[in-house]
């Protein structure tokens, strides 16, 4: 049997356009089947692992915390660069469960990483990183000039 | 073969609606002869806030987090602050009296051993 394709000039441009607008309406479907809620929280559905990162500040300090269950210490990396603060890591796959029958896997497994912008200046050679509960707690002493001042006005 | 059956974790005995709502933990559950692994990730609890209930073979889990202790004002928050809950039905091939759990960094491991007598033997053969 022979080959039935559709002759086409090939100098014809017709054909690649459509291309793109096959790829615009999957990249639009695509969107449409991800309705907000899912984008935000469903972090599973994305195969993305995203830690709730909650931030806190006080007079002398800023703090930011992630919720980062199972982890090891050392596979936790956390960096300051230009007022962002950088938390990313990961997780790997247990290999003493290899040979079992797995019969819900709901953890993630992979890397993470989440930044937050600092509001306010800090200290960079002060920070310190608590891990505890799986939940890391990063304290960030403020820099002198982003702390609130108490200035005296004297009034004549 | 019955396995870990998952119980809806949201509902509660009728008569005793309890009006708070709960994070359902991931888990992760693996079995092997000799029993029944589970994982639960439950970030912010710990050994003193958890609370876990055998009632026949329905096990529920119940974790409390710790209070935060930072004195200091709240700019943005991702994280939950209700309390986490799980219900599942266990395989009654599971010998309820050796379960036994520990916390590591949020993580709940519990180990949900087979009875010895339905543990796969080898038989041998007389002569």
């Amino acid at each position: 049997m022979s080959n039935l394709t559709r002759w086409q000039r090939p100098d014809l441009s017709v054909w690649p356009t459509f291309g793109r607008l096959f790829g615009l309406r999957d990249e639009l479907d695509r969107l449409l089947d991800n309705p907000l809620g899912e984008l935000t929280r469903g972090s599973q559905l994305l195969s993305v692992w995203n830690p709730a990162l909650d931030l806190y500040e006080d007079k002398d300090n800023v703090f930011v915390k992630a919720e980062l269950p199972g982890m090891k210490k050392e596979d936790i990396e956390v960096s300051l660069h230009d007022g962002a603060l950088s938390i990313s890591g990961e997780r790997k796959s247990e290999d003493k469960f290899q040979d079992a029958e797995t019969f819900r896997s709901e953890r993630f497994v992979g890397r993470f990483q989440r930044s937050v912008t600092l509001p306010s200046e800090v200290k960079g050679d002060q920070v310190k990183a608590q891990y505890k509960d799986g939940i890391l707690t990063v304290t960030l002493p403020k820099s002198e000039a982003a702390k609130p001042k108490q200035i005296e006005v004297k009034v004549d | 073969m019955n396995t870990v059956v998952e119980q809806n974790g949201r509902t509660t005995p009728a008569g005793q609606e309890d009006a708070r709502n709960y994070v359902t933990p991931e888990v992760n559950i693996f079995e092997t002869k000799d029993g029944y692994v589970l994982q639960a990730e439950i970030p912010g609890v710990n050994k003193a806030g958890l609370d876990l209930n055998l009632d026949g073979n329905v096990l529920t889990i119940l974790g409390h987090r710790e209070k935060n202790e930072l004195q200091a004002e709240l700019l943005h928050r991702e994280s939950s602050a209700a309390d986490y809950r799980r219900v599942f039905e266990l395989d009654p091939a599971i010998d309820t009296a050796k379960i036994d759990a520990k916390m590591d960094q949020g993580v709940l491991t519990i180990h949900l051993p087979k009875s010895e007598r339905v543990k796969p033997r080898k038989v041998t053969v007389s002569d």
